[in-house]
């Protein structure tokens, strides 16, 4: 038990969450003394097998109607039911809708530390370290929590998930969620899901994202035209979300999506701390910017110092030559 | 209805980030010379979604409240100058190097101290550790709900309403006050205060409180009651050697740009 890791799982549209995968085969890494795996939800059961083969020697599965949908009561009241059994003395939770909500509330109950948004871990002794960004993105902090249970969130892409192996044994652990409905004070009442078109942005290989520098919403034809020839994703900068020319969901950066496609295009984006944040784990990094001094060719592979609106056009004509479209 | 608005004073982030620099020795950020501390921008937007309640019932009392060293009453002004009614400076020197656990510890007090508090309403994290555990912290502490990372709040007979932004869509959710709620960007701008408002601002009294005064002392702040330590704090390298393309015209380099990319297999 001394650094067993419990993480706690998602289940997104019936399969185990990327995230949840890729913390397993983080906790597989660091731990020594075996990983276990939570998934809360309604019908979750089905995906133990699933946790398993990714790494998990253990699965609590608390099956219950009340956790059909997140809420910050009903789920703490069921994660402590399962520190109770489970006693592990690290958490990982995924720097998710759940986790960011759920772990500080968790950790404070149990009068303990969080490290939250950490992009690297590594286990010292009995303590678990966590490298986090912070100061925008200008900063690395190395955090350790003194007292157990040491909780993290994982920021979704940093870590590399097991390979997925269908012959590995583990055992299923049923916990009876018994949710207080009295001590429920959380109502959700509507939820409505951004219906964004074509890719999911944290799952395209390829991004192309604007900034404030394409001068107005207009101009986002030309980002979506090199998105739908590369077959990628459309994102922007948060000063273009913020002046309501891109919905909320297409923001890439610290407060927003964390992308790590193999190709980023960013267009008119200067490169602040802040929207680094969110694409600094692109494998290639490619800017265009009238700026030959702008902070994102420090970043980038490939660059363009030019004004956008003299590339774009000849760029996605050359591309769509290439592949033959 | 009184509400609390925690802000913090913080390093400005609106700088380049060739000019953050951290001293590795003593873990700690040096500020830029020149550059004066601001309020977190969350925080500010904070104080607009407090705002946007009071211009609904004008009886609501929005009180500041900060933490930090003297200079965090400037972020309690310019919150002032919003049209909030009243600050409180909690400073200390014990205050000052602690964890997420004694910091919520420290609001937490000085809420209950309050005594007639209905809502605190928080940035949804503080621009410098962007940590974003202080408004759960503080709600755990008083054993009320917190609704996160908001871009609307709103407060009817006795129930705060907030809609949440999550990473794939937004979400409604509502709970009994007293409550926190924490906000982020997608709630709008923040207010800008009337040069009147500033000088009215200026003139104000804001209370004073130490660790003493809120019955806190050194098994609580102290080092050893952190849960949390600080190993490390770098600046991590950004090192990329970028190839620029080379063409007479834009349109060369970008012919150029698009057969890299197909030589490197990225298209």
């Amino acid at each position: 038990m001394a650094n067993e890791i419990l993480v706690v799982g998602e289940v997104e549209e019936g399969a185990l969450a990327p995230i949840t995968a890729e913390m397993l085969g983080a906790a597989r890494n660091l731990s020594t003394d075996g990983v276990a795996c939570v998934l809360f939800g309604s019908g979750v059961e089905s995906q133990a097998a699933s946790a398993i083969a990714f790494g998990a020697d253990e699965v609590f599965v608390v099956d219950d109607p009340a956790l059909a949908v997140y809420n910050t009561d009903t789920y703490l009241q069921a994660m402590l039911k399962v520190n109770e059994q489970g006693g592990a003395p690290i958490i990982l939770f995924g720097q998710t809708n759940l986790g960011r909500d759920l772990a500080p509330r968790l950790a404070f109950r149990l009068e303990t530390g969080v490290i939250m948004d950490t992009i690297e871990l590594a286990m010292e002794g009995d303590r678990l370290q966590g490298t986090r960004p912070c100061f925008g993105g200008n900063a690395r902090a190395v955090n350790v929590v003194k007292t157990n249970p040491q909780i993290a969130t994982v920021r979704a892409k940093s870590q590399e998930p097991a390979v997925e192996d269908s012959s590995r044994q583990g055992q299923v652990t049923k916990v009876d969620a018994g949710i207080d409905a009295s001590a429920v004070r959380v109502k959700v009442t509507a939820r409505s899901g951004i219906s964004s078109e074509g890719i999911r942005l944290e799952d395209a290989d390829v991004v192309v994202s604007g900034g404030r520098g394409l001068g107005g919403p207009e101009n986002f034809e030309t980002i979506e035209e090199l998105a739908k020839v590369l077959g990628g994703a459309v994102g922007a900068s948060r000063a273009v979300c913020d002046l309501g020319w891109r919905p909320v969901s297409e923001q890439v950066g610290l407060t927003g999506k964390v992308v790590s496609p193999t190709l980023y295009i960013a267009v008119a984006i200067s490169g602040a701390s802040q929207h680094m944040a969110g694409c600094s784990g692109s494998k290639n990094i490619v800017a265009i910017n009238k700026d030959a001094d702008a902070n994102i060719f420090k970043a980038s592979r490939f660059g363009i110092a030019e004004d956008y609106s003299k590339v774009m056009k000849p760029l996605i004509d050359a591309v769509k030559q290439i592949r033959g479209s | 209805m009184h509400i609390v608005v925690c802000v913090k004073q913080v390093p400005d982030w609106d700088i380049p980030p060739s000019s953050f620099k951290v001293d590795e020795a003593s873990n700690k950020v040096v500020p830029p010379a020149g550059v004066a501390a601001v309020p977190s921008q969350f925080d500010t937007i904070g104080v607009e979604a407090a705002m946007r309640i009071k211009d609904e019932a004008p009886d609501t009392k929005v009180t500041i409240m900060s933490m930090g060293p003297e200079g965090a009453r400037d972020a309690i002004k310019h919150s002032l100058a919003m049209g909030a009614d009243e600050g409180l400076l909690l400073t200390d020197p014990a205050f000052e190097d602690l964890d997420w656990y004694q910091i919520s510890l420290v609001l937490s007090t000085a809420i209950k101290k309050l005594e007639d508090v209905n809502m605190v309403v928080c940035g949804r994290q503080a621009v410098d550790w962007d940590m974003g555990v202080a408004g759960s912290g503080i709600a755990e502490m008083l054993d009320w709900p917190a609704l996160t990372i908001g871009k609307e709040v709103k407060v009817e007979d006795g129930t705060l309403t907030v809609e949440r932004v999550l990473m794939d869509g937004f979400e409604t959710v509502s709970a009994p006050i007293p409550a926190v709620a924490t906000v982020s960007n997608e709630l709008g701008e923040p207010r800008y205060p009337k040069l009147q408002q500033i000088m009215q601002a200026a003139k104000k009294q804001v209370t004073v409180w130490s660790a003493a005064d809120l019955g806190l002392d050194d098994s609580q702040l102290g080092a050893d009651a952190r849960k949390l330590t600080l190993e490390k704090l770098y600046v991590p390298v950004m090192d990329m050697e970028c190839e620029f393309m080379e063409g007479d015209t834009p349109e060369e380099k970008a012919q150029n740009l698009a057969r890299k990319l197909a030589e490197a297999k990225l298209i």
